[in-house]
């Protein structure tokens, strides 16, 4: 099964009068249940093409097609809509809401998805033990530590049962203790639940744990690991 | 459901002291434009009810030739014998008191200085001159046979340095055009609260008043209170009569009535430029707010918020602001107007005689409808302003709000 196929895809940026061609023709289909890494030097196209598969952004040209569903037509609303129930996204900094307890930001996604207050308790405790944060339930983001804030970004990531979680250098903010347990977790999590993770880094530490490693170079797909092997 | 509340209240919180601050600002525009409306309802209020009570009553019937600019007291602009048609209109029910008036022009003198005035005659014991018998500074009322007595005003009194039982001499010009002249005794000096109207006018017993000017029995109108204004229009049908004019206080005062029109309109105008600047305020804050929490949009547009999501955010964190502020303010605004309401604000003479009488004291009156009115304004016009940066928030991309994460 194929999570996400794109086809041929370019993205242009333009401020003012100049153009950056951030990603320049690239294909690449990710199956369900892989653990990805995409790695290449900054500025290289990482991010650019996470936010492709993840729908927050559109490309200039090329197609884009998730769980089997075109993307190139959707409105900004429709894409939020297939966000929401498909897509979790883990970033560099840590991007939880700071208003908000562990607890509160785990809860998010599901109440924008609907669920009643029973399913959300349950989900929530679950995935707060998975990432073993049970004693910081109720604390804010500013009383967590740079690892502990992460792997509550994880659990929200994993809160509505997503075909995919998209993280972009989940672990450049950590110190390695806190940068292994991330990827234990998410590795365990790839393992028991199947959820496809695709992640961007360049920390060897990192890459060593993906069983598909793709290289971008200057917006074009260089080497990838799954491909070597056919051809 | 997502409780936007909590989230726009934690939200408020995170800047305290700008969100007082702001909540503050509408909350001073909505005290200042609360105590505007008082002030304004008690100064219209108090403008109709004074110059209703000490000028034109609620009806007058008049002489059809009447004008009452002139005081002439010639007899072809005079009822004669009035005190029939008084009986008949004092039994109409809506008729709370009806008296016959004599107005003439004169000069008070004393020593070489000399002032104009009215001269009124009055039936001294009707209860249509309380306000002249409640506002007695010093001395007595009229009694209806004295022939020398003369009530003057506190303003004339003063600045003719005139004291009960002092003599002063009184001009009047007569029925048949030419001027008499007497001597006569203050018997007491009054005070309505309105200088522009007790400078200049001047009180005699009708009698005394007939006779000295030649009117004899005549007088210039039948000034007539009503149990309730509204009824003037009835109660002027009913009393209809050949050679007369009757004239109700609407008629009698276009200028005030249309003021008091209009005043709802006044107040809506300058409710809207105060809170127009008050919704900047508000407007400031949020785009700060926005600009601030870019990322964050961000953040919830990648996990699925939708564009109404993020407005109804920024809408309940306006909401809030307004709530706190605009409670805060009515409570100021309403303290401030019953403070004053019970001590009144002192104007003095403002000048203003003749149509539109106002008393010297201005005691702002606020009225329910009045505050409900400013409050929902205040809310709906805070909350319509904060739709922009709300918007703003929507419709950023989740890409560009993210940007600068790595
Ligand atoms: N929003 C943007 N506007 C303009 N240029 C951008 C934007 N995002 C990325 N770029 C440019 O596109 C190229 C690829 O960036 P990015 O995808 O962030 O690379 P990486 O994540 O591998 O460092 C870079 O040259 C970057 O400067
Ligand atoms: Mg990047």
């Amino acid at each position: 099964m194929e999570v996400a196929k794109l086809t041929d895809v370019t993205r242009v940026y333009k401020i003012g009068e100049v153009e950056t061609r951030a990603l320049n023709g690239v294909s690449i289909t990710i199956g369900s249940g892989e653990f990805t890494s995409l790695v290449g030097p900054s500025g290289s196209g990482k991010t650019t093409l996470l936010q492709l598969i993840g729908c927050l952004d559109q490309p200039t040209s090329g197609r884009v097609v998730i769980n089997g569903k075109e993307t190139t037509n959707l409105n900004r609303n429709q894409r939020a809509d297939l966000r929401k129930g498909t897509i979790g996204f883990v970033f560099q900094f840590f991007a939880l809401i700071p208003t908000l307890t562990a607890y509160e930001n785990v809860e998010m996604p599901l109440l924008l998805n609907g669920k009643n207050p029973a399913e959300r308790k349950h989900r929530v405790m679950e995935l707060l033990e998975a990432v073993d944060l049970m004693d910081r339930v109720h604390h804010r983001p500013d009383q967590l530590s740079g690892g502990q804030q992460q792997r509550v970004a994880v659990a929200r990531a994993l809160a509505t049962n997503p075909t995919m979680i998209l993280a972009d250098e989940p672990t450049a903010n950590l110190d390695t203790t806190n940068g292994e347990q991330i990827m234990d977790i998410m590795k365990k999590l790839n393992h028991e639940t199947g959820v496809t993770f695709v992640f961007a880094t360049h920390d060897p530490r990192v890459i060593k744990h993906a069983n598909r490693v793709v290289t971008l170079q200057d917006g074009l797909i260089t080497n990838d690991s799954n491909t070597n092997g056919k051809s | 459901m997502l409780n936007y509340f909590k989230i726009a209240y934690r939200n408020l919180g995170r800047h305290r002291r700008r969100s007082i601050l702001s909540g503050l600002a509408l909350a001073m525009g909505t005290a200042l434009l609360m105590f505007i409306a008082a002030f304004f309802q008690g100064e219209m209020r108090s403008s109709m009810e004074t110059t209703l009570r000490l000028n034109t009553g609620h009806i007058q019937v008049q002489d059809a030739d009447y004008d009452p600019d002139k005081l002439s007291v010639a007899w072809e602009y005079l009822i004669e014998n009035p005190q029939q048609a008084v009986v008949q209109i004092e039994a109409l029910e809506q008729v709370q008191t009806a008296t016959p008036r004599l107005m003439a022009s004169g000069i008070v003198s004393v020593l070489d200085e000399s002032i104009g005035v009215q001269i009124m005659g009055i039936v001294p014991d009707s209860e249509a001159n309380d306000p002249y018998r409640d506002g007695l500074v010093s001395g007595e009322f009229l009694t209806a046979d004295d022939r020398e007595g003369i009530l003057i005003g506190y303003p004339l009194a003063e600045s003719l340095g005139l004291e009960v039982g002092d003599q002063l001499t009184l001009l009047v010009n007569t029925s048949d055009g030419d001027v008499d002249e007497q001597n006569f005794r203050v018997r007491g000096v009054f005070s309505t609260g309105t200088s522009a109207y007790d400078k200049g006018i001047v009180f005699l017993p009708l009698a005394k008043a007939q006779a000295f000017s030649g009117a004899e029995n005549h007088a210039s109108m039948i000034f007539i209170l009503l149990h309730d204004r509204e009824q003037a229009d009835a109660v002027a049908d009913a009393i209809q009569g050949e050679g007369y004019q009757v004239k109700t206080w609407s008629e009698m005062n276009e200028l005030l009535v249309l003021v008091n029109d209009f005043s709802n309109a006044y107040l809506m105008i300058i409710n809207l430029i105060v809170l127009g600047v008050t919704a900047t305020v508000i407007i400031n804050t949020l785009l700060m707010s926005v600009f601030e929490r870019t990322r964050e949009i961000g953040i919830l547009t990648a996990i699925g918020m939708k564009g109404r999501q993020i407005i109804a955010l920024f809408l309940a964190e306006a909401s809030l602001l307004a709530l706190g502020g605009i409670a805060f303010g009515s409570l100021m605004g309403w303290a401030l107007s019953a403070y004053f309401g019970k001590v009144g604000i002192y104007f003095g003479d403002l000048g203003i005689s003749g149509d539109m009488l106002l008393q010297d004291r201005i005691y702002p009156y606020l009225t329910f409808d009045s505050a409900v009115n400013l409050m929902i304004t205040a809310f709906i016009i805070t909350v319509l302003a904060s739709i922009y940066p709300a918007r703003m928030a929507s419709r950023m991309e989740p890409v560009e709000a993210l940007h600068g994460s790595n």
